[in-house]
């Protein structure tokens, strides 16, 4: 195998297992240990995708979460695929297949890549500004354009057939990270006993202590390595501490609430994924929080550092201490700190050719860089690199001297042949989580970093997110701040072995020989964003930092600027002439890295996205070819065809046979709320527009609630079933709300009223049988109910038996027919209804559902809330005058009815319309106007509500409301359609039996 | 996401709470006797603090009680949750 670039000895990975894998398209060798990212290195591969915009070579810069560049998408069986993932986490397995994105054809060969010949035209806010105009050229030309070409990863389009898991976790202590700041936190906090979590995004714990050098760094004696194992076997070995790898936290909200994603199955061969959770969604409540998140190397932004085989040094020394790879041959180095000559030395250690180090400072006192002068490594001081060549792999850097302030260079320039060239820029503490948390930053200006200041929670920051460096002070904070923040007296001796380092120095960009403006320096290496575009979006006037980094995209992509948003923040420093800590930076969002919609939903797929609610009647309707409508979380039946029907065909037939013959109804869903209490009656005066007190025992009333700014708020007809005990029916929808709004008044406004609310919705249910023959199904069914209409007249109720069990029998209507509701314990529904349908069977009894109950209300002009209203219309709108006491001192909405506004005369109002055409159906939400123009703007004056063709008068019937529309009776209006114009005349809402005859028919 | 002390129940998840708006607002007793803008101002206008608000919250997945709650807006940081009808400790 070609393994060319893997060094003979070392490493952690294991070499007696060799792991195949595709990336696009060819096959590779790997060891077991590697990822994705080391594997293709060791392979000499740099280059592995194209860049947003210009479709520049890339490869891979880092090592860790925060790669920029190395975005790959996964080839799953089945149609299965991953997109966007890092190849620097990738753990690879055998079967494992990759491919590059956002190139087209080939990473190679990209034809997108003429864009970089278009650069300097395609500047920040390019988009913004050429697809402006015209208008229509926006909906077919440059969207089409604009989604081909832009995009990262494709989506997948089959179900994804993974299981996804939740879990709340709830802990004492939880520590986030096990570099050696999380582990000596952990080990202290159990001192205590406490119980810890402790999580870590990799797989190997240590953080970047996993792959320092051995001869510089000792603790107690010890490598760092053999540090780490015995620290993580004797955390292991306690059982007060959970420890998790490969789990990222996502989110760090208030209260010290935690999301965090752990991969459990991503790193196995495809045979041992099979049955297994892949992702686990990890919801933890925290007493205490510690952060241990270490920080994040810097690049140095000069001209074209975004080449291929352009790396961060600690990536570089990651590939060739863990992974036991060099990522090149020749190597040049390009820093501003010590911890560069700590790559240099392990790359010479390991028979790796460092050429030069070309080092922005004057000089350094460091141990590091004095032994590399011992080792022969060239070091040229007081120097950038300026620029650098080679397409799809670095193979020049060009090495100028820096003037004295740093603001220019200055002599010759020096060519240097490299293959690899190492960018150290410094460390930046990683603040995300806590200023997700509500924590406030600080800077230093001496040390040119963000570090946590104020905390709002139980919480602390250790280690270098908390911008402490150096092993020594990282190990002694952890301890001595957790200690304190635990309230622990044990403590231990932690024996430390480093090197002395050098001043760190700073320059946000490094100056260029070029003029400025013809110079490529890449801040945002995803999104493509330059140096140039940040300073052109200041000249055109974007001051705050949030404009700038939406109009440049700087650190919008997928790994949020993680790399590079300080020399974002410290070049609009410098132009603004503003310091870096009154600047501030942009918000840290969450998720800290992308997570998949697979783990947020859990097992919350298909049927458990939802609660589906059936009545106990719908075994039955669905045995009856029943087709259902969702209502709120119901399932209602909607129409039940027979022999082929059409919809249309099917509710003409059950609303001609409801008037005909009779017709039964599945109503269960209709909220139902029962009433006791002392002030019962009192309660229904108040919520209600009309009067109460005086209905009799045994009498049913329909009512209309109001919100108290004088909006229809629901309806439905109450039962006084005792002197202080009434049966409330509500909307299917609205049932939770209208309780929810009673429950609030009473506890809230009203506690000295003496009621009590129980919510008895699913505990009837609720048939209703309409129609002339009605009268006598009941009779067969019920016992013990004298049917005559003067002992049982409309709107009043009996209780009655069903064979043994007790029923209640309302005499009310929503059709307009002769109608009887039964309610009875929801158990015996469905056996009650095939009563009915056994009794009715010699009357023609026909089932029916909401469209027809729909249509057969609307003859009788029969409000719908939530269709004839929609939260701006009151009862005088709606023409219902006659349900508003005027006596009562006061209901809910009463006062807002004489606003100004509500008495306006030209508010819509309910109407009927009648189309000139009795055939022509009008469409509902269809707008009416007066006076048709030849093409739109019209003057809208209303819309229509309902509309059907009503099969008991052969016409087409509709609702509407229009402004003024109580004085427009007979006048001719107009409903424009797309293709013609409907002539309508408007009518009187009761379309059929005014007079209310076939209530007693 | 919060955690919750209600007045009746104790400690619970941000998730089994609703939130009800402003508090100590009192219903007229007279709305009658109210100008429109007089009645327009308890019906519409409401305070949006940054800083120390007092609002309604509902135990709408526990005892389904209405409390009153002093939350810092700025920070999330509730002072106090109390019972309707008592005051709030300043």
């Amino acid at each position: 195998m070609s393994n060319k670039y893997r060094l003979s000895s070392g490493g952690q990975i294991n070499r007696s297992e060799t792991i195949s894998f595709k990336f696009n398209g060819k096959t590779f060798y790997g060891y077991k240990g590697d990822t994705l990212a080391s594997a293709l290195l060791a392979n000499g591969i740099h280059l592995v995708g194209r860049s947003f915009k210009y479709h520049r070579p890339r490869g891979i810069f880092t090592s860790g979460v925060e790669e920029p560049n190395a975005l790959v998408q996964i080839i799953k069986d089945q149609g299965k695929t991953d997109p966007n993932l890092r190849a620097t986490q990738i753990e690879i397995y055998e079967g494992l297949n990759a491919i590059s994105q956002n190139c087209w054809p080939s990473v190679n060969f990209d034809l997108g890549s003429i864009n970089n010949l278009f650069s300097p035209i395609i500047p920040a806010g390019f988009y913004y500004k050429t697809f402006m105009w015209p208008a229509n050229l926006w909906e077919n030309v440059y969207e089409y354009f604009i989604r081909k070409a832009a995009g990262l990863g494709k989506s997948p389009t089959k179900k994804d057939p993974d299981i996804y898991d939740h879990c709340y976790y709830h802990c004492e202590v939880l520590i986030v990270g096990a570099g050696p700041a999380g582990l000596v936190a952990a080990k202290t906090a159990l001192k205590a006993g406490k119980k810890v979590l402790l999580v870590d995004e990799r797989s190997n714990f240590g953080g970047n202590l996993n792959f320092s050098n051995n001869d510089y760094n000792k603790v107690n004696e010890l490598s760092p390595l053999e540090w780490i194992r015995k620290t993580c076997l004797e955390l292991q070995g306690n059982k007060h501490i959970k420890i998790l790898d490969r789990t990222s936290v996502a989110a760090y909200h208030n209260y010290n609430y935690l999301i965090m994603v752990q991969n459990l199955t991503d790193h196995l061969p495809d045979k041992d994924k099979k049955g297994k959770i892949r992702q686990r969604l990890w919801k933890v409540r925290a007493k205490k929080v510690i952060l241990a998140t270490g920080s994040i190397e810097r690049p140095m932004i000069f001209d074209c550092n975004d080449r291929p085989g352009i790396m961060l040094s600690s990536a570089v020394r990651k590939y060739a201490n863990t992974y036991s790879v060099k990522c090149g041959n020749n190597i040049s180095i390009f820093t501003n700190n010590d911890d560069a000559y700590e790559t240099a030395i392990t790359l010479h250690n390991k028979g790796v050719k460092v050429k030069s180090i070309i080092d922005i400072r004057e000089k350094s006192d460091g141990t590091l860089p004095k032994k590399c002068n011992v080792l022969g490594i060239k070091i040229h001081w007081k120097s950038a690199v300026i620029y650098t060549e080679g397409y799809k792999k670095i193979n020049k850097i060009y090495v100028m001297k820096l003037s004295k302030d740093n603001t220019s260079v200055v002599g010759n320039k020096l060519k240097i042949d490299c293959d690899l060239l190492c960018v150290s820029g410094g460390y930046t503490p990683a603040v995300h989580l806590f200023t997700q948390s509500g924590g406030k930053l600080d800077y230093d200006e001496k040390k040119h970093y963000f570090f946590p200041k104020k905390s709002t929670l139980s919480q602390i920051s250790v280690g270098s997110c908390n911008g402490t460096f150096g092993l020594k002070n990282i190990i002694s904070e952890a301890q001595e701040k957790t200690r304190e923040f635990l309230d622990i007296k044990e403590t231990e001796q932690f024996n430390v072995l480093e090197t002395k380092s050098g001043t760190f120095e700073n320059i946000w960009l490094i100056p260029s020989s070029k003029i400025s403006g013809k110079t490529k320096s890449f801040v945002d290496y995803q999104n493509d964003s330059t140096a140039n575009d940040i300073k052109l979006a200041l000249r055109e006037g974007f001051k705050s930092i949030e404009h700038v980094k939406r109009y440049t995209t700087t650190g919008m992509a997928t790994d949020q600027g993680k790399i590079a948003n300080m020399h974002a923040l410290g070049i609009i420093s410098e132009i603004t002439n503003t310091k870096l800590g009154e600047l501030g930076t942009t918000t840290f969002r969450p998720p800290y890295s992308p997570i998949t919609f697979g783990a947020l939903v859990g097992r919350n797929v298909g049927q458990f996205f939802d609660i589906t609610r059936k009545t106990p009647i719908h075994d039955w309707h669905e045995k009856n070819n029943a087709k259902f409508e969702d209502v709120g979380q119901w399932k209602r039946a909607w129409y039940y065809p027979s022999n082929n029907e059409s919809m249309y065909d099917a509710v003409q037939r059950e609303s001609k046979a409801a008037r005909t013959n009779a017709g039964i109804l599945d109503a269960s869903t209709l909220g139902k709320i029962d009433i006791q209490g002392r002030d019962a009656s009192e309660f229904l005066n108040r919520v209600y527009t009309n009067a109460w007190s005086k209905l009799a025992i045994g009498k049913c009333r329909y009512g209309l609630m109001l919100n108290d700014d004088g909006m229809v708020y629901d309806d439905g007809v109450t039962t006084r079933l005792s002197e202080n005990h009434y049966i409330m029916t509500t909307t299917t929808g609205g049932a939770a709300t209208v309780m929810g709004k009673l429950e609030d008044f009473l506890q809230t406004e009203w506690p000295e009223l003496k009621v009590y609310l129980t919510s008895v919705t699913d505990h009837f249910a609720t048939i209703s049988v309409c129609g002339p023959h009605s009268k006598k199904i009941l009779e067969k069914v019920t016992k013990n109910i004298d049917y005559s209409d003067s002992n049982f007249p409309h709107m009043s109720f009996k209780n009655g038996l069903i064979d043994k069990i007790n029923c209640r029998v309302m005499r009310i209507s929503f059709t307009g027919e002769l109608s009887y509701e039964i309610n009875i314990q929801a158990n015996y529904g469905q056996s009650v209804w095939a009563k009915c349908m056994v009794a009715g069977k010699e009357y023609g009894i026909t089932p029916y559902g909401t469209e027809a109950m729909h249509l057969l209300r609307a003859e009788k002009g029969f409000i719908i809330v939530g269709q004839e209203t929609d939260g701006t219309v009151t009862p005088v709108d709606l023409q219902m005058d006659w349900i508003v006491s005027k006596k009562k001192y006061d209901f809910i909405g009463k006062r807002s009815l004489y606003r100004s506004d509500t008495m306006r005369e030209d508010r819509k109002q309910y109407v009927g319309l009648l189309t000139k055409d009795p055939k022509e159906i009008l469409e509902e939400g269809a707008q009416i106007v007066a006076e048709v123009q030849n093409k739109p703007p019209m003057d809208m004056i209303g819309h229509v509500t309902s509309s059907y063709y009503s099969p008991n008068l052969n016409k087409s019937i509709a609702l509407a409301v229009v402004k003024n529309g109580k004085k427009l009776k007979g006048t001719k209006l107009y409903v424009p359609m797309p293709n013609k114009t409907i002539e309508v005349t408007v009518s009187d809402t009761i379309f059929l039996d005014k007079e209310g005859k076939r209530l007693n028919a | 996401m919060f955690i919750i002390k209600c007045p009746y129940c104790g400690e619970r998840d941000h998730s089994e709470f609703s939130y009800g708006g402003e508090a100590h607002l009192v219903r007229p007793k007279q709305p009658t006797e109210l100008s429109d803008d007089q009645w327009a101002e308890y019906l519409f206008m409401r305070k949006n603090i940054k800083g120390l608000q007092y609002e309604r919250w509902n135990h709408s997945h526990g005892c389904r009680r209405w409390f009153n709650m002093a939350r810092d807006t700025s920070n999330d940081k509730i002072h106090s949750v109390y019972k309707i009808g008592e005051k709030a400790n300043k």
